[in-house]
C-alpha cells in the first residue's frame, strides 16, 4: 500500500527542507516523487493543505508501566496515546516490575511492543540492578538486547563512582546515559519546589540545588569519560546555566524539557492538587524564563513528556503520599506549540520539529527523525493553528492524572503515520 | 412552619445588611407612638410586678436590648425602684441550628445572678412564631432557676407556632402572609424610630 | 449603636481549613463568637443545645492529647455526640486510604470531622470530597487554625486589640503549623510579626510572607508586646537543623536573664506542651507574664465557637 501526501508544508530539519511539496511513501518507506509514474497501483492520496508534514515525532521519556503496573498503563494504551499525540517513536523507562535490568525483560518489552504497539517502542535499560544504585546492571547484555539508552529514571545514582563506571561502560557499548538529576540528601522528602509556596503551605521543599548539583556532577563525568549524558526533565535555572557553560566547552551533555515545567509554576500547587505533583517539581517564573532561554539558544535541545501515568486511586490521596508524575503524551505537542511557537515566540516551527525529531534521533543514533528517501516512513501531520480543548476523559491513555484537563491549546497532530500506515488520525 | 421562621430570619438579615431607605408609605407607628407603647408596657410591668426590685428586663439582641433599656429608664423616671437589665442571646438555643445557610453574630448573654426569686422579663422587638421566646427561656434556665419568666414585645404580629403568649405588648399588628414588619430604632439602626408594614419583596 | 459593618457579616463556612483563607472580619467574627461561648463557661449549666443531634468525629491520624481533649469537651458542651478515632485504631494502618476511611465516616453520618493529620492539605482533601464539616486540628507543617485563633483571642483579651502589637514567634518555625497560622492571623489583624530562631529553622523565605526574620533574640525582646515560644521538636532528631538543645538554650531560650529585656506588660505564650528549661525557663512559664493557662481555657471557647459556626451551617 502506497501513499502520497499532497500539498503539505514539508519541514524536515535534517535535510534543511521547508517547502510546500508532496511526499511519497512506497512500501512503508519514503520514496522519490519520480517513482509516482512507475507505481503499479494508484497510491492513496492524503491532502495536507495547510498542514505541516514532518518526520514522526520522537519522545525520549515515557513510562509505559508494563511489565508490572498494567492498571496505570500498558504498552498498547501508552503507544496509542503516543500516536494520538503525534509521536511515532517513544523511549520507555526501565522502572517497571520487574525492573528492565535484564535482557529477558528487554526482550519481553520488545516482543510485546511488536505485538500490540501502534508506534515504535524503544526500551531503555537500568543503570543499576533493581534501580538500587548499588551495583551495575548488565549494561553490555542490555545493549545487545536492544536498549537505546541506560537510565535509572525515577531514581538517581548517588554514588558518583558507580555513576562514573556506568558512563564508561556505556561508552564501550555505545549507548547514551540518561539521568534523572536529584541529590537525595539535598532533596530529602521534598515534594514541591522549595520557595514561597512550600514555605506558605508547609510542604517539604525540593530545592533547585538538588537538581543542579547532579547536573554539575554529570557535566564532570561526561567530561571525564568523554561520553553522552542526557539530563532528563531539566527544571531549574541553575541547571540551564551549568549545561550551557559545559556545552560551550564541547562536553557531551544534553538537556531535555517537559511541557509542564514551562506551562506551570509552583503556584499551581496551592490547592494541594496532586496532579501538579511531579519530580522534579514545578518551579518559579524565573526558572520558566531560564528554560525558555535555554530552549531559544539550544542549550536544551530535546522536548519530552515524562509521561507518567498513575491511576486515580493512587493520586487521590494526601499530597505527601501521592506518587509523582503526570500523563503528557497527548498534550505535549499542543502545549509546546502554543507556548514556544505561538505565545512566547521562543522558537520557530522548524526548530520545534528539530527538537522533536533530529535531536533525539541523534542522541539515540537512530535512523528515525528525517524524511530522507529509503528511511521508514514515520510521518506526523500537524495542524499548527488548530484550537482545541484537551479532555482527559477522552484520552487514549489508561490514566487521567493531568493538570491540563480542559486546557485550551493551539496546534495538534492530526495524523500519525508509522512505517507508512496511519496509526492514528483525528 | 419552618419556612416562616426562616423567612423572618432572612428579613432580619436584610434589615441589618442593607440599610434600605424607608418605604414611601407612612409608618404604622412613628417615634411618638413607639414611645407611648413602651410607656404603657412599663406601667403594666409595674402593676403586675409590685416588687420591681426583683425584676430583670432581659433583652434579646439587638433591638430587644435597646427596648429593655428604654423600658427600664421609663420605670426609673416614674420614680419606681429601678429594674435591672440583662442580655439574653438565644442563638445557641435555637431549634434551627444546622438548618440555616448562614449564622448571625452571637452575643454574650449577661444576667444578674443568682436568678432565684427574680422575675425575668424577656424583651423582644417583634413577637412572631414564639420560637425565639422558647429559646430564650431555655437559655435563661442554664443560668439558674428564676422565680418567674414573663414576656414583653413592642409588636405582636401573630402567627404563633408554639403555645406561648406575650404578657406585655406595645401594639398588636395583625399581618398577612407576605407582609413583614420593618422596625427601626435610632440607637440600633441609625434611623429615626418607626414601624412599617411592608410587602415582602420577591427575591 | 451597633456597628452596621460588624453586624452585616454572617458566618457561611462549613469548614475551617486554615487561617489564610479567612478575612480579618471572619477572624474577628470567630473571636466575638468565642466571647459568647466563654460566657457559657461561667453559667451554672455549661452545656447548650446548639449541636444537639449532631455527631462529631475526632479523627486524629497524628497523636495529640490536648487538642483532641479540648475539641471533645467543646463538642460535649455543645450537646454533640463525640466519637474519637486515633491513628492506631483506624484502618489507615491497615492500608485503607484517607478517602475511603473518610467516606465511611460520612456514611456513618458524621456531621463534623475534626482532623489531625501529618500531611499538609489533608483537611482540604477531605473537604473537597465530603459534605461533612471539616475542622482542621493541625495538618503537617501547614496550619493549626484553632491554635492561632485561641492565641489571637488571648492576645485580644489581654491587650484589647491585636492591631499595632509587635509579636515575636520564637523557635522551630519551618516545621510549625502553629507558626504559619499565627503569622496569617496576626498579619490580617494588623500586628507586626518577627520570627526568631536559628537560620535553619527560620529561613529567610518567610520574609516573603510579610514578617521580619531575626536570629538575635536579644534584639527582638525589648520591643515585643507578645512572645510566643514554640516547642522545639528535639525528639524528631533534626540533627541537620541545629547542633543541640544546649546551644539552642544559649542562643534562643527565654532564660531569666533574657526575660529582663521584656517590657513589663509583655505576654509570654506557649502552645504547649512545654519543654521546661528549653524554650522557656520553668519559673517564667508559671510567672505573672505567662498566659499559658489562659490559652488553654480560651482554646475551649474558641473550639466551641468554631464547632458552633461550622457545624451549625446547613450542609447540602
Amino acid at each position: 500500500m502506497n501513499t502520497v501526501i499532497r500539498n503539505g508544508r514539508i519541514i524536515d530539519p535534517a535535510n534543511n527542507r521547508d517547502e510546500i511539496a508532496d511526499l511519497l511513501i512506497v512500501d512503508g518507506r519514503f520514496a522519490a516523487l519520480s517513482q509516482l509514474s512507475t507505481l503499479n497501483s494508484q497510491p492513496t492520496e492524503l491532502d495536507a493543505s495547510n498542514l505541516i508534514v514532518c518526520p514522526g515525532l520522537i519522545d525520549l521519556h515515557v513510562h509505559l508501566r508494563e511489565p508490572g503496573f498494567g492498571w496505570k498503563e500498558t504498552i498498547e494504551s501508552g503507544a496509542r496515546a503516543a500516536a494520538a499525540g503525534g509521536f511515532t517513536t517513544i523511549v520507555c523507562m526501565p522502572n517497571t516490575s520487574p525492573v528492565a535490568d535484564s535482557p529477558s525483560t528487554i526482550a519481553w518489552i520488545k516482543d510485546r511492543a511488536a505485538e500490540v504497539a501502534c508506534v515504535n517502542v524503544l526500551p531503555t535499560g537500568a543503570i543499576s540492578k533493581g534501580l538500587m544504585g548499588e551495583e551495575l546492571a548488565p549494561i553490555g547484555s542490555l545493549a545487545q538486547a536492544g536498549v537505546v539508552a541506560i537510565t535509572d529514571d525515577g531514581r538517581c545514582i548517588q554514588n558518583n563512582e558507580l555513576m562514573r563506571r556506568a558512563v564508561e561502560y556505556a561508552r564501550m557499548v555505545g549507548v547514551p546515559v540518561f539521568d534523572h538529576c536529584q541529590d537525595y540528601n539535598l532533596v530529602g522528602n521534598g515534594v514541591v519546589h522549595e520557595g514561597y509556596w512550600s514555605t506558605l503551605l508547609g510542604l517539604p521543599g525540593w530545592p533547585s540545588a538538588g537538581e543542579e548539583a547532579i547536573v554539575m556532577r554529570n557535566v564532570l563525568l561526561a567530561e571525564l569519560c568523554d561520553h553522552d549524558i542526557h539530563c532528563q526533565h531539566i527544571s531549574a535555572a541553575g541547571s540551564v546555566r551549568i549545561l550551557r557553560e559545559a556545552q560551550a566547552r564541547g562536553v557531551k551533555i544534553s538537556g531535555e524539557v517537559c511541557p509542564h515545567h514551562i506551562a506551570l509554576t509552583d503556584e499551581a500547587i496551592q490547592n494541594f492538587d496532586t496532579n501538579c505533583k511531579m519530580n522534579p517539581p514545578l518551579r518559579t517564573k524565573e526558572d520558566v524564563a531560564a528554560l525558555l532561554e535555554g530552549i531559544a539558544d539550544g542549550t536544551l535541545g530535546i522536548l519530552a513528556s515524562d509521561h507518567a501515568p498513575h491511576a486515580r486511586f493512587e493520586k487521590e490521596v494526601e499530597f505527601d503520599a501521592a506518587p509523582f508524575g503526570i500523563v503528557g503524551l497527548e498534550t505535549e505537542l499542543g502545549l509546546f506549540l502554543d507556548l514556544l511557537v505561538h505565545q512566547n515566540k521562543t522558537i520557530g516551527l522548524s526548530r520545534l520539529i528539530e527538537m522533536f525529531t533530529v535531536n533525539p534521533a541523534r542522541l539515540l543514533q537512530s535512523e528515525a527523525g528525517t524524511l530522507s528517501q529509503g528511511r521508514a516512513a514515520d510521518v506526523t501531520l500537524i495542524d499548527p493553528a488548530l484550537e482545541w480543548t484537551f479532555d482527559a476523559n477522552a484520552s487514549e491513555s489508561m490514566s487521567r492524572n493531568t493538570p491540563f484537563n480542559g486546557r485550551k491549546l493551539r496546534g495538534r497532530a492530526v495524523r500519525t503515520i508509522v512505517a507508512g500506515k496511519t496509526a492514528w488520525a483525528l | 412552619m419552618r419556612s416562616r421562621e426562616v423567612a423572618k430570619e432572612h428579613v432580619t438579615k436584610n434589615q441589618h445588611n442593607r440599610p434600605s431607605p424607608p418605604p414611601a408609605t407612612l409608618p404604622v407607628m412613628d417615634g411618638e407612638a413607639i414611645n407611648r407603647a413602651l410607656r404603657r408596657i412599663a406601667h403594666e410591668i409595674i402593676e403586675r410586678n409590685p416588687e420591681s426590685a426583683s425584676v430583670v428586663l432581659a433583652g434579646i439582641p439587638s433591638r430587644g436590648v435597646e427596648i429593655a433599656h428604654r423600658i427600664a429608664s421609663i420605670i426609673a423616671s416614674l420614680g419606681k425602684t429601678p429594674v435591672e437589665t440583662g442580655i439574653i442571646d438565644v442563638s445557641m438555643h435555637r431549634d434551627d441550628v444546622g438548618k440555616r445557610a448562614d449564622l448571625p453574630r452571637v452575643q454574650a448573654s449577661k444576667l444578674p445572678l443568682p436568678l432565684e426569686n427574680k422575675t425575668i422579663i424577656i424583651v423582644d422587638d417583634v413577637f412572631f412564631t414564639g420560637r425565639t421566646a422558647r429559646a430564650a427561656m431555655d437559655a435563661i434556665s442554664s443560668f439558674g432557676r428564676p422565680g418567674r419568666i414573663q414576656l414583653a414585645a413592642l409588636i405582636d404580629r401573630g402567627h404563633r407556632e408554639l403555645p406561648i403568649r406575650v404578657d406585655f405588648v406595645g401594639k398588636n399588628l395583625p399581618t398577612a402572609p407576605g407582609e413583614r414588619v420593618r422596625l427601626r430604632l435610632e440607637n440600633v439602626d441609625g434611623e429615626p424610630d418607626a414601624v412599617w408594614l411592608v410587602k415582602e419583596e420577591k427575591v | 449603636m451597633t456597628d452596621p459593618a460588624k453586624s452585616a457579616l454572617r458566618w457561611q463556612r462549613k469548614d475551617l481549613l486554615g487561617i489564610r483563607e479567612l478575612s480579618a472580619e471572619e477572624i474577628t467574627f470567630i473571636l466575638d463568637t468565642a466571647d459568647a461561648f466563654k460566657e457559657v463557661g461561667t453559667r451554672e449549666i455549661k452545656k447548650v443545645p446548639a449541636l444537639r443531634g449532631k455527631t462529631l468525629v475526632n479523627f486524629f491520624v497524628e497523636p495529640s492529647t490536648r487538642t483532641r481533649t479540648s475539641f471533645e469537651i467543646a463538642a460535649i458542651r455543645l450537646s454533640a455526640d463525640v466519637i474519637n478515632i486515633a491513628a492506631s485504631s483506624s484502618s489507615l494502618t491497615k492500608g485503607e486510604t484517607l478517602k475511603d476511611t473518610a467516606k465511611i465516616l460520612e456514611a456513618n453520618h458524621a456531621d463534623i470531622i475534626v482532623l489531625r493529620h501529618g500531611s499538609s492539605g489533608a483537611p482540604q482533601f477531605l473537604a473537597e470530597r465530603l459534605s461533612s464539616s471539616i475542622i482542621n486540628a493541625g495538618d503537617g507543617a501547614h496550619e493549626h487554625p484553632t491554635q492561632a485563633l485561641l492565641d489571637l483571642y488571648t492576645i485580644r483579651e489581654r491587650k484589647s486589640s491585636v492591631a499595632g502589637l509587635h509579636v515575636a514567634i520564637v523557635g522551630d518555625i519551618l516545621f510549625s503549623r502553629v507558626a504559619r497560622s499565627n503569622i496569617f492571623g496576626l498579619l490580617k489583624l494588623g500586628a507586626r510579626v518577627t520570627l526568631v530562631g536559628p537560620s535553619t529553622l527560620v529561613p529567610r523565605e518567610f520574609e516573603k510572607l510579610g514578617v521580619a526574620v531575626s536570629h538575635d533574640i536579644n534584639e527582638v525582646l525589648p520591643t515585643a508586646d507578645v512572645v510566643n515560644l514554640l516547642r522545639i521538636q528535639h525528639e524528631r532528631q533534626r540533627k541537620e537543623y541545629f547542633p543541640g538543645i544546649g546551644e539552642y538554650i544559649r542562643l534562643f531560650g527565654l532564660t531569666k536573664d533574657r526575660a529582663k529585656l521584656l517590657k513589663p506588660d509583655c505576654l509570654i505564650m506557649h502552645p504547649g506542651p512545654i519543654n521546661r528549661g528549653v524554650e522557656i525557663d520553668s519559673e517564667l512559664a508559671d510567672g505573672a507574664q505567662s498566659v499559658i493557662l489562659d490559652q488553654v481555657t480560651n482554646g475551649l471557647a474558641i473550639r466551641m465557637a468554631v464547632l458552633y459556626l461550622c457545624g451549625g451551617i446547613a450542609t447540602p
